[in-house]
């Protein structure tokens, strides 16, 4: 085969790639999208709690081994699963607790003051999250056995990594899942509701703080599953967090701040960014080619995706 | 009453007792580890007075202070390791690299709001520590100079490090509190306050973030510096890492801030006790200085969000000292320049000939689809008091936005005394001599009336002394002198509307753009605002008013242009424009006009 052949295939070879792991990187862009577009919160723990998701699979599948009787192959998928509603509760409940003290409908008018306190709050709990994972866990990295992630498919030339292929599968049905209970359920319509007008929604009957309550869990569940999706393809440790904290914003500002459906494209995008940047970068570079394409859509696009430049006067 | 000159003199005379103490602590420390404590306090203290320089000031939060850090200390130790350059020089030029990134990262992100702001500021240094570990600089050791070691800032007493460190922080202490004392400081304030009142009211917002990011910049990469030399090693996570920029934040946010004490404070507290947590617990509990940070910076946004120092502040402030964060002290006891003349008569309609001062030509401005304005062309008359009218949603309102330069026309040319103003920032156009005011009044809440008044007078005055005098006057052609040391954030709405007026009168313009500056007050309140508005016009400034009440525009105004939609429908004397058909439609819809006609033939006297 010519250079040139093998260059096609290193380029299909990188997009496939980056569309697996764009799928989980979509969904956990989605917890992020849900909780920015429901409470116009910004979440600086996004990422820990996704490293909470990563734990919960590993201790459960790996760890104490508590799901070995489902088989190496069910395990690291039910782990990933059931990561979602353990961190749902722990986000439910630093809501109610912390988060619930700077948000809420009576925050939401107040502009900058407002936005100021949410943003120093999460960071102080990516602090504690971070720093009490490594009291907790430990500071070696880890990651969930997984038999699949080192066997592949091969379509052509083109090698699917089975581990991830699966992970894409169930990331895509958890954003189809979420997007149809965001659509249909009376409860999705109040999220969606409390997201547009916060103050209009409480008039006609939704209670907001209940709505952001689970906003806040269900945003941090969905990305803990995605945690616990790529815990089985990746090793990690407690400060992981951090290094997704600017790929899902950037995930999430490519998608449209607010818009559910466009944070999974957005994720998904980023993810082949990230792949593709392995053809011309060094593969060190990988998440610095996230940041500059994410300061790119900043710069060439910030009235587009971030609204009005100048508040109504 | 004390003067500015006593209380600059204060605040000296504190910065040097908290030197002197700490310096005479710092020498009589023997023990090594303390004396590492004493250093990393002041270099802390010194991160966040980086932080508080931009973020305090202007409310812009930064969570990329490491970027800044990381290239001060990789200039250092690279400048030393690579070429042999001492770090007395290598700071410096790594605090020109600081200063270098400051003004890349400040043009490409300051057009940025609140928490885009945030979050594109702490992607920079997040690129760059992987930049920095691809360049395989994973850890860079100083290398001892046995030879000169006072040459290469090598010193085997500790205390050394401390003096330096010490006398960094109290430089950086007397810059923030210049800029604190200085319109600086004033701009940046009434930016973190409300930033479209502050480009609106002359101040060029961009530059003064620039510089603020700049300095900002310089101080965080000498801070840098200084740690290579201390630590003697590099890393990209200790230099560029997140946990970098959160406790420059943190410090400051702890201590308090917008104030120089704040940082000083914030890390004399929390470095030696995660420190000290970290040398007793670290082996057992690894991350605890991180969960102390941690849970310090949540504390104190639940309890007192504004840090330790405005908490003891306000505790003391009962008993009437004054804010070292504040302003210019003025004295409101200063005599008044402006004599206030008798107004004169209320005369309806006087005929206003004079040449154009205003002239807008076919100006269009449309939000998608929406024509807010379309095409509008019209004359104000120098002299003149030009009301605007129409029905909610006419577009008056963005009609002002695009002549004061928030909203760029689409279309068409706004001229101001024959040269074109369009394309201009609200500052600029402030300083050509258009004032305004706001629909919903836009007040810098937590500064003085007196405060509000001089960050308008510095558009047009060389000065701080000269401002102050001219934000006096101002407040005098208002009377609002007897308020002037009121907080805004406390004003009754006719106070509020006043105190704007004096705001954009304070860089004494030719041209006053009004938006509903009569709404919501009571029957007293708007003749007395009446009389002001027509005294100023009196005194040579044209007025253009957008106002709902009818009543008081057909008695103020000599000419009437009529919005509707978007389009200039009428335009004349009040008289004339409120009989005008296409006028009374665009109220009160068709079926009216007959009857005004009606009404018009057979007058019910």
């Amino acid at each position: 085969m010519t250079e040139w052949q093998w260059f096609v295939i290193d380029v299909l070879q990188a997009l496939a790639a980056g569309l697996l792991v764009g799928g989980t990187y979509g969904l956990m862009c989605v917890g992020l999208g849900i909780i920015f577009g429901v409470m116009r919160v910004v979440n600086f723990a996004q990422g820990d709690f996704m490293m909470l998701g990563m734990y919960v699979a590993y201790y459960l599948v790996t760890g104490f081994g508590v799901l070995a009787f489902l088989g190496p192959y069910a395990a690291p998928i039910v782990g990933a699963a059931l990561a979602g509603p353990v961190v749902f509760v722990i986000g439910t409940l630093l809501h109610r607790t912390l988060i619930a003290r700077v948000t809420g409908a009576r925050v939401v008018s107040a502009e900058a003051e407002g936005h100021y306190a949410q943003i120093i709050l999460t960071l102080g709990v990516a602090l504690v999250l971070a720093n009490g994972g490594l009291i907790l866990f430990g500071s070696q990295p880890v990651s969930v056995q997984n038999p699949l992630s080192r066997e592949s498919w091969e379509v052509g030339l083109v090698l699917f990594n089975q581990a991830r292929t699966v992970s894409f599968a169930i990331a895509v049905a958890c954003a189809v899942g979420l997007y149809l209970f965001l659509t249909w359920s009376n409860l999705g319509r109040a999220l969606r509701a409390a997201a547009d007008n916060p103050i209009a929604a409480a008039y006609v009957g939704v209670d907001v703080d209940r709505a952001h309550r689970l906003a806040f869990g269900l945003g941090v569940g969905i990305t803990a599953v995605a945690g616990g999706l790529i815990a089985s393809t990746q090793s990690f440790q407690p400060y992981i967090g951090f290094d997704f904290v600017i790929t899902m914003y950037a995930g999430v500002v490519l998608g449209g701040m607010g818009s559910i459906l466009g944070a999974f494209w957005g994720g998904l995008t980023i993810g082949v960014v990230q792949q593709m940047s392995t053809l011309v970068l060094p593969y060190q570079l990988q998440n610095t080619a996230i940041f500059v394409v994410f300061l790119l859509i900043v710069f060439f696009r910030p009235q587009g995706m971030f609204g009005r430049v100048w508040e109504r006067t | 009453m004390a003067g500015p000159g006593s209380s600059l003199r204060r605040s000296y005379l504190a910065i040097g007792a908290f030197a002197g103490a700490f310096l005479l602590v710092g020498v009589l420390v023997r023990n090594a580890y303390y004396q590492q404590i004493m250093t990393l306090v002041l270099l802390w203290a010194t991160m966040g007075l980086s932080w508080n320089m931009l973020s305090g000031y202007s409310g812009l939060v930064s969570f990329g202070h490491a970027a800044f850090f990381g290239l001060g200390g990789y200039t250092t130790t690279i400048a030393f390791v690579k070429l042999g350059i001492t770090p007395w020089l290598g700071i410096p030029l790594g605090m020109v690299v600081g200063v270098l990134a400051g003004i890349v990262i400040g043009i490409t992100t300051f057009r940025l709001r609140g928490h885009y702001f945030a979050l594109s500021i702490l992607a920079y240094p997040l690129a760059m520590l992987f930049v920095f570990e691809w360049l395989g600089y994973q850890e860079v050791t100083l290398p001892m100079m046995r030879e000169a070691p006072a040459l290469y800032a090598q010193f085997s007493d500790q205390r050394i490090y401390t003096t330096l460190a010490l006398a960094l922080v109290v430089a950086c202490m007397v810059v923030s509190l210049h800029v604190e004392r200085s319109r600086f400081g004033m701009s940046l304030l009434a930016i973190k306050q409300n930033e479209p009142a502050a480009e609106a009211a002359g101040i060029d917002t961009l530059k003064w973030k620039m510089r603020a990011i700049m300095l900002s910049a310089a101080i965080a990469a000498a801070a840098g510096g200084l740690y290579a030399v201390v630590l003697l090693v590099v890393t990209p996570q200790a230099m560029f890492g997140v946990s970098t920029s959160a406790q420059a934040l943190i410090v400051a946010l702890f201590g308090g801030v917008g104030v120089y004490w704040g940082p000083v404070i914030g890390a004399a507290v929390l470095v030696p006790l995660a420190e000290t947590l970290h040398a007793e617990l670290g082996h057992i509990v690894p991350g605890i200085q991180g969960v102390v940070y941690g849970l310090a910076i949540i504390g104190i946004i639940l309890l007192a969000p504004d840090g330790i120092y405005w908490r003891i502040h306000d505790r003391l402030g009962a008993r009437g000292s004054q804010a070292p964060g504040g302003a210019p002290a003025l004295s409101p006891a200063t005599p008044v320049p402006a004599a206030a003349k008798a107004p004169p008569a209320a005369t309806a309609s006087r005929a206003v000939s004079g040449p154009a001062l205003l002239k807008l030509d076919g100006v269009a401005r449309a939000f998608g689809g929406l024509k807010a304005v379309d095409g509008v062309s019209l004359t104000v008359a120098e002299g003149a008091i030009h009301g605007i009218i129409g029905p909610n949603g006419a577009g008056k309102t963005t009609l002002f936005n695009v002549i004061n330069g928030f909203l760029p026309p689409d279309a068409g040319s706004i001229r101001l005394a024959g040269a074109e103003i369009s394309g201009l920032r609200p500052h600029g156009v402030c300083r050509r001599g258009i004032g305004r005011t706001f629909q919903v009044a836009r007040a810098f809440p937590r500064m003085t009336v007196l405060e509000n008044v001089v960050v308008g007078a510095y558009a047009g005055a060389l000065t701080d002394a000269e401002a102050a005098d001219r934000a006096l006057a101002a407040l005098a052609r208002v009377g609002l002198q007897h308020d002037a040391l009121s907080v805004a954030d406390g004003l009754t709405n006719n106070q509020l509307r006043r105190m704007e007026l004096a705001r954009a009168l304070a860089p004494n313009p030719r041209l006053l753009l009004l938006d509903e500056t009569l709404a919501g007050l009571g029957h007293e309140e708007l003749e007395g605002l009446l009389r002001i508005i027509r005294q100023v016009n009196a005194d040579g400034v044209t007025v253009v008013i957008i106002e709902h009440t009818m009543h008081a525009m057909v008695k103020l105004a000599d000419t009437f242009s009529v919005l509707d939609h978007g389009k200039l429908i009428a335009e004349g004397p009040p008289a004339e424009v409120v009989r005008d058909p296409a006028v009374i439609e665009a109220y009160l819809g068709k079926k009216w006009v007959a009857h005004a006609k009606h009404n018009a033939q057979h007058p019910v006297a």
